[in-house]
């Protein structure tokens, strides 16, 4: 439970003393593909259940509480029923396009999902550019969506898609920037290596305030790069039933929906991995029992213990403030997180130079 | 000088925006740690003590007293207000104590099935003979159980006394 790396090994040499290098590679990546697969649906699955229990909550309600205990089996039945669901085929729509597009999406999210550290070992692949290709990856899912919006022939598909697409555009630069400010404390794009240099301390708190004021807009920019609430003018119900995904249903609705609750579970991977420490444990300083105590809990507790936390903020967010209109989000975006963001790098860059950091 | 006052402005701004949003997410945050807060009722569950609110319109009932007396005189005007026609009075011709010729309630029949509970009927009742019940759960495996006859049978019109107008 702490440490995978003797069990990633073990798996790995078994497969290449019993098979050809070629074949080994091949069983290797199709093991990884359907444990990936696997995770991503369960959790999102439960992410969409997670979500309407602290929605309902936070409206006075009770929530799902009549598909098993506490209503934990009411997503899988909705899933069931997606599945069932007929595959409308729209006339006018473009067939190839319309058919391609919740494929781009939910591929660029089970991308991204291959370089989070979930625990020691415990990587599908590490990257020494690991920040950057997450980023490339999770901004693909946008042509997804314009694609979505574009091939649907409809006028709600492609106002959705369009200002989902300048949405995520203006976002992803605070997105990158808050990001370049850690990468400039840890000194490397490395997962792995952003999360050995927290070993004395997370960087919201070796940081000072700046690495704070980053954390926040990354979560502001993030919850926008996800189009959720209150950033989901995209698929604003009330003014565009539900923007670019208006036109699709079944599994194709379905494949939106659960890339859109995987990609606010990787932003909240990435900021638990660049912020809050990864799976490492929360030590205090020469509390040596107390930190003996955290470090009995497994890592990948840890890491999900601290991604669920980030989760809950970001669904806080949706079920709390009322949703931006368009020019409120780029003046956001440009007027209020750009500069800030940018002389919060300085001001890192300068922290980093001096050593000032603990 | 006014180069400072919108620098301040501009600070001044993103605080007063984080104070509100602060502020709103104590409320939301306040209602999901509170399991008192929740409005929400479990319907089958809480069946024995459930109470409607006074307003609600349930099913329209013709009241009747505990001398199985009702107050309709048959004058139509609640089937004339019903938008649906869900209402239909079948009247009879009876001859009184005083030997004069008299109409009378013989049927009180209420459709249920096209009834849209707009309560239209219970004000154009002159006699205020007529109101809705608290009763909901209408659901039946046969329509013509919808089909509903109010006066209860062998129930007599309330005879007013003559001087006693209203």
């Amino acid at each position: 439970m702490y440490d995978f790396t003797s069990l990633i090994d073990s798996i790995t040499s078994y497969f290449n003393s019993n098979f050809s290098p070629f074949v080994a590679g091949l069983l290797l990546m199709l093991l990884l593909g359907v444990a990936i697969l696997a995770f991503y649906a369960v959790l999102g699955l439960y992410l969409v259940y997670a979500e309407r229990k602290i929605c309902a909550r936070m409206q006075n309600r009770i929530g799902p509480n009549r598909v098993g205990p506490m209503g934990i089996f009411q997503t899988i039945a909705d899933l069931i029923k997606l599945l069932l669901k007929e595959l409308i085929y729209i006339r006018n729509a473009d067939g190839f396009l319309f058919n391609i597009a919740p494929f781009i999406v939910i591929v660029a999210s089970i991308m991204a999902i291959g370089s989070i550290p979930f625990a020691k070992g415990l990587q599908a692949i590490d990257l020494n550019i690991g920040v950057l290709y997450i980023l490339a990856i999770s901004s693909m899912g946008v042509i997804g969506v314009l694609i979505a919006g574009w091939a649907s022939n409809s006028k709600y598909s492609v106002i959705g898609a369009m200002r989902s697409g300048a949405q995520v555009i203006s976002y992803e630069l605070s997105v990158g920037l808050a990001l370049l400010c850690m990468v400039t404390f840890a000194g490397s794009m490395q997962f792995s290596d952003i999360i050995s240099s927290q070993q004395d301390g997370w960087w919201i708190f070796k940081g000072h305030i700046p690495a704070a004021i980053a954390f926040v807009i990354y979560l502001i920019a993030g919850t926008a790069e996800t189009n959720r609430g209150p950033f989901d003018l995209a698929e604003a119900e009330s003014e565009l039933t539900a923007g670019f995904h208006t036109e699709y249903s079944g599994i194709k609705f379905a494949f939106f929906f659960l890339a859109e609750y995987m990609n606010m579970f990787i932003i909240a991977a990435i900021a638990t991995t660049v912020f809050l420490g990864g799976w490492l444990p929360f030590h205090l300083y020469n509390v040596t029992f107390f930190n003996n105590i955290m470090d009995y809990i497994p890592p990948v507790f840890w890491f999900f213990g601290k991604t669920a936390f980030v989760i809950y903020v970001m669904m806080w967010f949706k079920w709390t403030f009322p949703r931006l209109r368009i020019d409120q989000l780029l003046a956001l975006e440009w007027k209020y997180l750009l500069p800030i963001n940018l002389m919060n790098l300085i001001l890192i860059s300068f922290l980093t130079l001096m050593q000032w950091h603990f | 000088m006014a180069l400072l006052k919108e620098i301040g402005n501009y600070f001044h701004e993103i605080y007063d925006g984080v104070a509100s949003l602060v502020r709103g997410m104590k409320v939301t945050g306040k209602y999901f740690v509170k399991s008192s807060e929740i409005v929400t009722q479990q319907y089958p569950e809480n069946r024995a003590t459930l109470k409607m609110f006074d307003a609600f319109k349930g099913e329209l009932i013709l009241k009747h007293t505990e001398d199985n007396e009702h107050f309709c005189d048959a004058c139509n005007s609640c089937a004339r207000a019903c938008p649906n026609g869900s209402i239909e009075i079948i009247s009879k011709r009876e001859v009184g104590e005083d030997g004069k010729a008299k109409r009378t309630l013989d049927k009180y029949i209420y459709h249920l099935d096209t009834c849209t509970f707009c309560g239209l009927c219970v004000p154009a009742c002159d006699q205020n003979a007529i109101a809705f019940s608290q009763e909901f759960e209408h659901a039946v495996f046969d329509r013509t159980k919808l089909v509903k006859q109010l006066n209860q049978p062998g129930s007599k019109v309330v005879i007013k006394d003559k001087h006693e107008t209203k």
